[in-house]
């Protein structure tokens, strides 16, 4: 899209996850959603008076839901287990990686609420480790939406597929980034708009304040490339590549510590393609955040569209000096 | 309606069993012994040749694997992809070994593929994955195949399928805490036809079950969480294929047998001793285990051949 464009308010990922749910369930009752006492949070509360059938609950226990999860795949459903995602990938980290991953059972994990959603509940709410935690796990497919169009695709596809996937959704209505006629390919980043100064690669709703950036710099004459990530794997190595060898410099923006997440991902990349530019990643730093809502936190932390902005062209000054 | 159809649904989970039968060359309990005596020098062959293995703990569900392989598990032509086929999960995944000589004996992979067994590249690995024809899951990290178990039981309940699901615990392996959360799911969901087998050998590899963090009343424990618990001799093959004969044991009850069993069974100087959880004979110990086990074949021969069996 053009970063001038204005954007059009959308809903929740979650809500567009549940309403995906629903279509595929009307035409497959394979289709299970399995909740761990939290439907509601989940937003699948219609899924389940639409499909009483096809949900699970399995009550707070996201061990039992992992492996539960797994035997139901293994004979033949088309699983959706959802629970928070602080919990999920912990809790259950060893059921994930043995029950699903290991055994190779198609089930699609759903992390919800996922990075800093639950705000001021406080860090045993935060998932800031789940991307790192999945990818240092082999076989599980991680995608990481951006907007509802991304999530119903992402939802699609991973409904169709035979391999794990991990599916990451935070609690916030976020504005459409794509129009319905986009395409969409799992392992394929969506380029949001383009530039060559600077490259923002980010996810989640990361992205949404990194195409705001880019708004901001393109009034200072500054264009900037959003990408989103929204596979986080596998990555789309071309498309890094390619933003590394035609912009100036690059951030990646993630609602995820900046241990193991896209930036880590991203910055391997680079160095392994024998590639140098001005780099820098944004996200959550080594240690417990600080109070407040997402909003409040995301701006402590510089996930924000002036704030970012304000970065880019710190990151590009030092490129200027550093070359001069 | 619902108590006919369950009706209909219960004599489905019988007819499995049934079916089986029909499948295979049905043995006799001295057949069977024969063949579990047979199949423990076959382990300690494959664990010596290897230099690892899980041997105690493989002695004491010998009889349990061969048992539920030649009597009990429904698995029409062997076959992995048949959706009504009976479930093994193996949780206790440590006894692999015994696992892997019991499927080959059922014919699911040559046997000498076991030659193989822990080497560079080989898919026998000393826990059980996929990779093996024969097996479902990998396991091996404890306390996961209760859960697994009541995911596949609870598939079946919804497709009305008649399968059954078994799962094998190790007793060690209650302290895991997911388990408790897979008990109060599955009789939550009244998975009548979900089997678990505790291989309840009393030791683990600190020591005894009850001095290490006791899991005891392990009957009391699971009758409260809506069970259905029986108990029986896990090495006397009439009595585990009697019991096995009753499954499903109560309607919307899912069952736990208890097995009780000797760690290093059928190799005196195994038996009830912690060192041999995974404790590999010297060339010395393992002539005088085969000794052991030639001597309980000769004995079996000749008491059914004497009983005309």
């Amino acid at each position: 899209m053009q970063v001038t464009e204005k954007l059009i308010a959308g809903k929740r990922n979650l809500e567009i996850y549940s309403e995906t749910l629903i279509e595929l369930a009307k035409n497959d009752p394979n289709i299970l959603a399995v909740t761990g006492d939290s439907r509601g949070s989940a937003k699948l509360v219609d899924f389940g008076k639409q499909f009483p059938g096809q949900i699970i609950e399995v009550g707070i226990a996201e061990q039992n839901l992992v492996g539960v999860s797994a035997g139901l795949a293994s004979a033949g459903k088309v699983v959706f287990a959802t629970s928070p995602s602080c919990f999920l990938t912990a809790r259950a980290l060893e059921q994930i990686k043995n029950d699903v991953a290991y055994s190779d059972y198609p089930v699609n994990l759903v992390g919800i609420s996922a990075g800093v959603s639950y705000g001021a509940l406080g860090s045993t709410h935060h998932s800031l480790h789940d991307i790192a935690a999945i990818r240092a796990i082999h076989n599980i497919v991680i995608v990481v939406p951006a907007d509802n169009f991304e999530t119903r695709m992402a939802v699609r596809a991973a409904a169709a597929s035979d391999k794990p996937f991990f599916l990451r959704f935070g609690k916030r209505p976020l504005p459409h980034l794509h129009y319905p006629e986009d395409d969409f390919e799992i392992g394929r980043a969506s380029v949001i708009c383009e530039g060559t100064d600077i490259a923002f690669i980010a996810c989640g709703e990361a992205v949404a304040p990194a195409f705001g950036a880019a708004r901001l710099l393109h009034d200072k004459g500054i264009s900037a490339r959003v990408i989103s990530m929204h596979t986080v794997r596998p990555l789309d190595n071309d498309s890094v590549i390619r933003a590394a060898t035609e912009c100036g410099a690059m951030i990646t923006v993630e609602e995820h510590s900046i241990s193991g997440g896209l930036g880590e991902a991203c910055a391997a990349v680079i160095m392994e393609a024998g590639l140098r530019l001005p780099f820098k990643r944004i996200g959550f730093p080594d240690e417990y955040t600080v109070t407040g809502s997402q909003a409040d936190i995301f701006n402590h932390y510089g996930i924000s569209g002036k704030d970012l902005a304000m970065a880019a062209a710190d990151l590009l000054q030092k490129t200027v000096a550093g070359t001069t | 309606m619902w108590i006919f159809l369950h009706d209909v649904y219960m004599v489905g989970l019988i007819n499995n069993s049934q079916e089986f039968i029909k499948g295979m060359k049905k043995l006799s309990n001295s057949e069977l012994e024969l063949q579990s005596a047979t199949l423990r020098l076959k382990l300690l062959k494959y664990i010596k040749m290897a230099n690892a293995g899980h041997t105690g703990g493989d002695l004491s569900c010998m009889d349990i694997l061969n048992v539920l392989y030649h009597d009990v598990l429904n698995i029409p032509g062997n076959n992995l992809k048949d959706p009504e086929r009976d479930r093994y999960i193996q949780s206790k995944g440590h006894s692999v070994e015994a696992l892997y000589v019991v499927l080959a004996s059922r014919g699911f992979f040559p046997e000498k593929d076991l030659e193989s067994l822990g080497r560079y590249r080989s898919h026998y690995v000393g826990h059980p994955t996929r990779k093996v024809n024969g097996i479902e899951f990998n396991t091996g990290a404890l306390g996961h195949g209760l859960s697994i178990s009541a995911g596949i039981a609870l598939a079946g309940k919804m497709d009305s399928r008649n399968y059954r699901v078994f799962t094998l615990l190790g007793d060690g392996e209650l302290a895991e805490g997911s388990n408790w959360e897979a008990a109060m799911f599955a009789s939550h969901y009244k998975l009548d036809n979900l089997v678990a087998i505790l291989d309840h050998n009393t030791l683990q590899i600190t020591g005894r079950n009850c001095d290490v963090c006791n899991p005891g009343p392990i009957d009391e424990k699971f009758r409260s969480f809506g069970w259905h618990v029986v108990t029986t001799d896990g090495h006397n093959i009439a009595e585990l294929r009697k019991i096995f004969q009753q499954v499903p044991f109560r309607r919307d009850k899912p069952a736990l047998i208890i097995a009780n069993t000797i760690k290093g069974k059928g190799v005196s100087f195994m038996e009830n001793i912690t060192k041999w959880h995974h404790g590999v004979p010297d060339d010395e110990q393992y002539e005088k285990a085969v000794r052991e086990l030639d001597k309980e074949i000769e004995k079996i021969k000749y008491s059914s051949t004497y009983a005309g069996d």
